[in-house]
């Protein structure tokens, strides 16, 4: 549906894209996930026409977005992060405009705009200025526009940001709806969001596609178990030495000690994890020391979202975040 | 563009601005005309337009500030990337809103003409050919208004910079006359309007080669020219300024001749500031 190939954008100096080359197929949702400042939304921009590539092509449906924009505009509709509203209008007199800008007339165009209001929600809201409208019916109002003129694919920028959770689980419910009838890409900062809602999660990091693949194969594929959180009622060097006799174990890190406990991070070699797992708990057991915490770290997606974010720092921040 | 002729025509006919302008218009013209057709009973409706076209300089920039200025703020210009339809469209539908909303107290203006000929001997050629002139020097700076504000997310920048562009427009053969008519005096003036054109380049491109290469260009040639034929630059400011002014050539309409070269004068400069309001659009494309 859409090629991606090679794509670079370029501002002076800064590189925002940077040969970034994918494929998507039509009828599945796509995440665009990447750390703000990634180059999500230039990416987005420069897929729907908003914004010219330094090198590169993209094509929507085999028309080349520079060569031949109408072809390939028609096939797309796009919220961008900031919903381009007029804020004087009514969303009736809004969506008509783009409506017709989008070519549809008469009895076609009111059908279409009766079923985007519907399918959006905002039918209640037709005839209100959208300026007097909450930030959840805005973006709907966004989203009702970009579903206009019916296109296959429907790009979303950060539909969700900037709205109380219950918005963003009715937005959230409204693009897994949308993904029953068209291809929809949307981005987000947020990785639980992409992990609830995507089919495929396409990671972005300073410009470049740094993932592109299930949720749950991104899971698997990185970083295997190999680490086990464990906490003890014990002084760490009665800790260390239980464990230095169980075999498997690589190495021994200290995270923290408070008032008798000991928490520790226990590396594995090539050992299995499972029986590890029950070695250790043995040989605390044997000891007669307390193990209050035992828990094979599993790599999250957000370990896997942090350490390709930043390639300098791998999972030192995921690290950080467990500590507090 | 259809869909953004409607979309504009409907926006301008719910903004204060748009009744402000027409208001300003007719108030003008009705001031005009009851002093010199009414009470000094004058027959010729020419002289109410010719001194009216003052208005120009503040209703012009108050009607196009609007127009391309507020969809940078709102971000709107995004969403008329996005939609199927080309810059040229865009910037055409636009630009057709504002004339018909311009033409729409140059109707109600049109009657005057007819009405005070029921009372007295009206050369009706001479009003309407001047009328006619009116509206396209209306046009055209409705024309460079639209591209002023698409320079700007600021509306009031836009008209700021909008007044005094038509200011200096309205007083420019009369300030030029101020400059010593003498060739070297003409060509030191040259000069100074060269580098403030480069200046301008520079502010609206920000491509320093560019500017700093017309500038270069054009002053070799104005050089060139001084010392092959330095008669030349006798007065020659003031006839530049002639030539360039958008008001001279309306009052020769107001004389009484019907003059085409500058009828295809309006029209270019409509289509070059046109042109100009699409590469700045398409430049904000091309960041």
């Amino acid at each position: 549906m859409i090629e991606i190939e090679h794509l670079t954008k370029r501002y002076g100096a800064v590189t925002a894209v940077s040969d970034l080359s994918l494929t998507i197929d039509s009828g599945q949702i796509y995440g665009f996930l990447g750390p703000n400042g990634a180059g999500k939304s230039t990416t987005m921009n420069i897929m729907t026409g908003c914004l010219s590539a330094t090198e590169g092509t993209v094509h929507i449906g085999g028309y080349d977005i520079f060569e031949e924009p109408r072809q390939a505009k028609k096939l797309i509709g796009y919220l961008p992060e900031q919903p381009p509203l007029y804020l004087n209008e009514p969303p009736l007199e809004y969506l008509r405009f783009v409506g017709e800008a989008k070519g549809l007339r008469g009895e076609a165009l009111r059908e279409q705009m009766d079923a985007v209001m519907e399918q959006t929600g905002i039918t209640a809201m037709a005839h209100r200025r959208i300026a007097a409208l909450s930030k959840g019916y805005r973006q709907r109002v966004g989203i009702a526009q970009a579903l206009l003129g019916d296109p296959q694919v429907v790009v979303l920028d950060e539909p969700t940001v900037g709205l109380d959770p219950i918005q963003i689980i009715e937005i959230r419910d409204l693009i897994r709806e949308l993904g029953r009838s068209h291809t929809v890409i949307f981005s987000s900062h947020i990785l639980s969001e992409v992990q609830t809602v995507c089919d495929q999660i396409i990671m972005i990091a300073h410009g470049k596609l740094a993932a592109f693949d299930t949720p749950a194969n991104l899971e698997k594929q990185l970083l295997s178990p190999s680490e086990i959180a464990l906490t003890a009622l014990a002084e760490p060097e009665r800790a260390e030495q239980i464990l230095s006799a169980v075999a498997g174990v690589a190495g021994v890190e200290v995270r923290d000690r408070t008032e008798g406990r000991t928490r520790l991070l226990v590396h594995l070699g090539a050992a299995d994890m499972d029986q590890v797992c029950r070695d250790i708990f043995l040989a605390f057991a044997g000891s007669n020391t307390v193990l209050l915490e035992l828990t094979p770290k599993k790599a999250s997606l957000e370990e896997v979202f942090l350490e390709l974010s930043d390639p300098a720092a791998p999972a030192e921040a995921a690290r950080e975040e467990d500590a507090r | 563009m259809t869909a953004v002729f409607r979309h504009e025509l409907r926006g301008n006919f719910h903004s204060l601005t748009t009744y402000l302008f027409g208001a300003c218009l007719l108030a003008f013209i009705g001031l005009w005309a009851m002093m010199y057709n009414l009470q000094a009973a004058v027959s010729n409706f020419e002289f109410v337009l010719a001194d009216s076209c003052l208005a120009f300089v503040v209703i012009v920039p108050v009607l196009t500030m609007r127009t391309i200025a507020e969809e940078h703020r709102q971000r709107t210009d995004q969403l008329l990337y996005a939609l199927p339809i080309t810059t040229v469209q865009v910037v055409l539908g636009k630009y057709l809103a504002l004339l018909a909303v311009y033409a729409v107290p140059l109707c109600v203006i049109a009657a005057y003409p007819l009405i005070f000929s029921r009372y007295g001997e009206v050369y009706l050629p001479t009003s309407y050919g001047s009328l006619f002139a009116f509206f396209l020097l209306g046009a055209a700076l409705l024309a460079v208004g639209m591209f002023l504000s698409s320079l700007t997310d600021n509306q009031g920048f836009a008209a700021g910079i909008g007044i005094a562009a038509i200011l200096l427009n309205y007083y420019s053969v009369s300030l030029s006359e101020y400059v010593s008519s003498t060739a070297f005096g003409s060509a030191v003036a040259l000069y100074v309007l060269i580098l403030l054109l480069g200046a301008l380049i520079q502010y609206v491109t920000r491509n320093e080669k560019l500017a700093w290469g017309v500038g270069a260009v054009l002053l070799v040639l104005t050089m060139a020219a001084y010392w092959l034929e330095p008669a030349a630059f006798e007065g020659l400011l003031p006839r530049i300024m002639t030539q360039l002014s958008l008001f001279e050539r309306f009052y020769v309409f107001v004389n009484g001749v019907f003059d085409w070269t500058a009828v295809v004068y309006y029209a270019s400069v409509i289509g070059f500031f046109l042109f100009l309001t699409v590469q700045s659009l398409e430049k904000r494309r091309y960041n």
